[in-house]
């Protein structure tokens, strides 16, 4: 799945709001076709990273590179290749659903954007909701909207800011889904997020960014063989608040 | 190169689509733009023009321009809304971390000002017709009166844009309209400054509304524009320099 080509090389990221430093020295590197999650907490620089890397914000110092184009040298290069979802749904409310989608892929010069519109509310389960204002979704259908927004012409590279926060279950499972899909399909993931179980799900890849610096880095077997080997304990599984709602739920679907 | 032009005017339409469908979908907008000045108009013609001395004949003509200006004021709060609101909910980044011409994200909401600013004026004047305004100018003046309408138009919109883009709340983003849609009120726009208390009559004759309004009515008469027209355009291109300004230090703060 994950090729030795790398999409995203960040080396001594450094960037100071106010002379506060919130990234001290960030490095990293992100294989092509491979689903990266950086783990932090609240305030750890997550989003300031994204930012970066899609061209929002200069870095005070530092290298970063996307599909070997440089940041600050090329930015230009860098967005004919990514897409940016962001932590809150960037959609129009006013809009429709199909409006936004078709106003995606018109600024990005596509030949058919009805055809593309139409493609992406099937897919993503939007063709009932896709002439009603956007404001009148739920939050996991705004945030399948979002994304679908961002898939519009085929990037190379996503970025994803903590895609799943504010979800309920289902629609964060429905998300998780996309992820895999997309990346089966050859597309590079970025992502972040606070949830360990969302980087132990997702990624191929994890980074744990703590105060602005990754403090920890590789693929989940790798990050497991910094602790002590696992001890087999015989403890009664109850199953999680989780998975009794989802039964339940799922149970009254089939109905 | 071309490519770079042809796609800049196709973002810069699909902007000024995008924001004239915020407008066109928002009846609070609608109504406040256009139906408020008009009821405006009607009050002051129909409830306390009959006790107000202006020494024209007709009050409707007397009042127009003010009551333009009170219209275009109300339109750039929304102005700055709609920049506040896209700041805040990320449309302003994807756009952003697009491959469109990035200034077209920001000039698209000026645009889109000017257009719906202009059409409210057309639907002002056109109810004014109707209520008995009647104009002796000649094409050279109207196109004189759009043109001041539109420069008092872009200066207020770039205040809009400073207000839009370094707000910290919704609220906070169109109260500064406020005292610009107040302005109109102690000013010649309603009443002749000479029957104002000293004071406050000094502020009106040298507040920017009086020099508009009065060269906006004087075009509209068919009189002779005195300095007035100068004195307007002074203070709209100066307003326009400022606010540009520092609207453009509030985008590159929020901007890399």
């Amino acid at each position: 799945m994950a090729g030795n080509e790398i999409a995203i090389s960040v080396q001594g990221l450094k960037k100071y709001y106010n002379n506060i430093p919130v990234l001290t020295g960030v490095d990293f590197q992100v294989k092509t076709g491979s689903i990266f999650a950086l783990l932090g907490s609240n305030g750890a620089g997550k989003t300031t990273i994204v930012k970066i890397l899609t061209t929002l914000l200069k870095p005070d110092s530092g290298k970063a590179a996307v599909n070997g184009f440089d940041l600050v040298a090329k930015p230009e290069n860098v967005r004919q290749v990514i897409s940016l979802t962001g932590q809150f749904a960037a959609v129009d409310e006013v809009l429709t659903g199909r409006e936004n989608l078709i106003m995606i892929a018109r600024l990005r010069h596509l030949n058919n954007p009805r055809q593309v519109a139409d493609d992406l509310l099937k897919r993503f389960g939007l063709t009932d909701a896709a002439e009603r204002r956007v404001s009148g979704y739920s939050g996991g259908m705004r945030r399948r909207l979002d994304i679908a927004m961002s898939l519009v012409g085929k990037p190379q590279l996503i970025f994803l800011d903590e895609p799943t926060s504010g979800l309920d279950p289902e629609a964060r499972i429905e998300v998780w889904k996309i992820v895999k899909e997309l990346a089966d399909s050859g597309t590079t993931v970025f992502l972040t997020t606070q949830y360990l179980e969302e980087a132990e799900q997702l990624a191929d890849q994890i980074a744990i960014l703590h105060k602005g610096r990754i403090i920890a880095g590789g693929t989940l077997a790798e990050l497991k063989k910094l602790f002590p080997p696992a001890k087999v304990e015989y403890v009664e599984k109850q199953p999680t608040l989780e998975e009794i709602f989802l039964a339940i739920v799922g149970k009254k679907e089939d109905k | 190169m071309e490519t770079t032009i042809k796609h800049f005017i196709s973002d810069m339409v699909i902007m000024l689509g995008r924001s004239m469908r915020h407008i066109f979908r928002s009846m609070d907008t609608i109504i406040t733009v256009t139906l408020m000045p008009i009821a405006f108009m009607l009050l002051f013609v129909y409830v306390f023009g009959g006790a107000i001395q202006t020494g024209t004949d007709n009050y409707v003509n007397y009042l127009l321009p003010g009551i333009l200006l009170i219209a275009i004021a109300s339109g750039i709060s929304y102005t700055a809304y709609r920049l506040f609101i896209d700041m805040q909910r990320g449309i302003f980044e994807r756009f952003h971390s697009m491959p469109i011409a990035r200034s077209t994200v920001l000039w698209g909401h000026v645009l889109t000002s000017l257009l719906s600013n202009a059409i409210s004026v057309i639907i002002i004047i056109l109810a004014a017709l109707v209520m008995g305004f009647r104009s002796s100018a000649g094409v050279l003046s109207w196109l004189a009166v759009a043109g001041i309408l539109a420069l008092f138009t872009l200066a207020l919109t770039w205040i809009a844009a400073i207000a839009g883009l370094s707000a910290k709340s919704v609220d906070g983003a169109s109260a500064f309209s406020y005292p610009i849609i107040f302005l109109p009120f102690i000013s010649s726009a309603f009443v002749p400054t000479d029957s104002m208390p000293s004071g406050v009559r000094a502020f009106a004759e040298n507040q920017p509304v009086t020099s508009i309004v009065e060269a906006v009515r004087s075009l509209l008469m068919g009189q002779p524009v005195s300095n007035d027209i100068w004195v307007a355009l002074a203070w709209c291109l100066g307003i326009l320099v400022v606010a540009y300004t520092f609207a453009m230090l509030a985008y590159k703060r929020k901007i890399a």
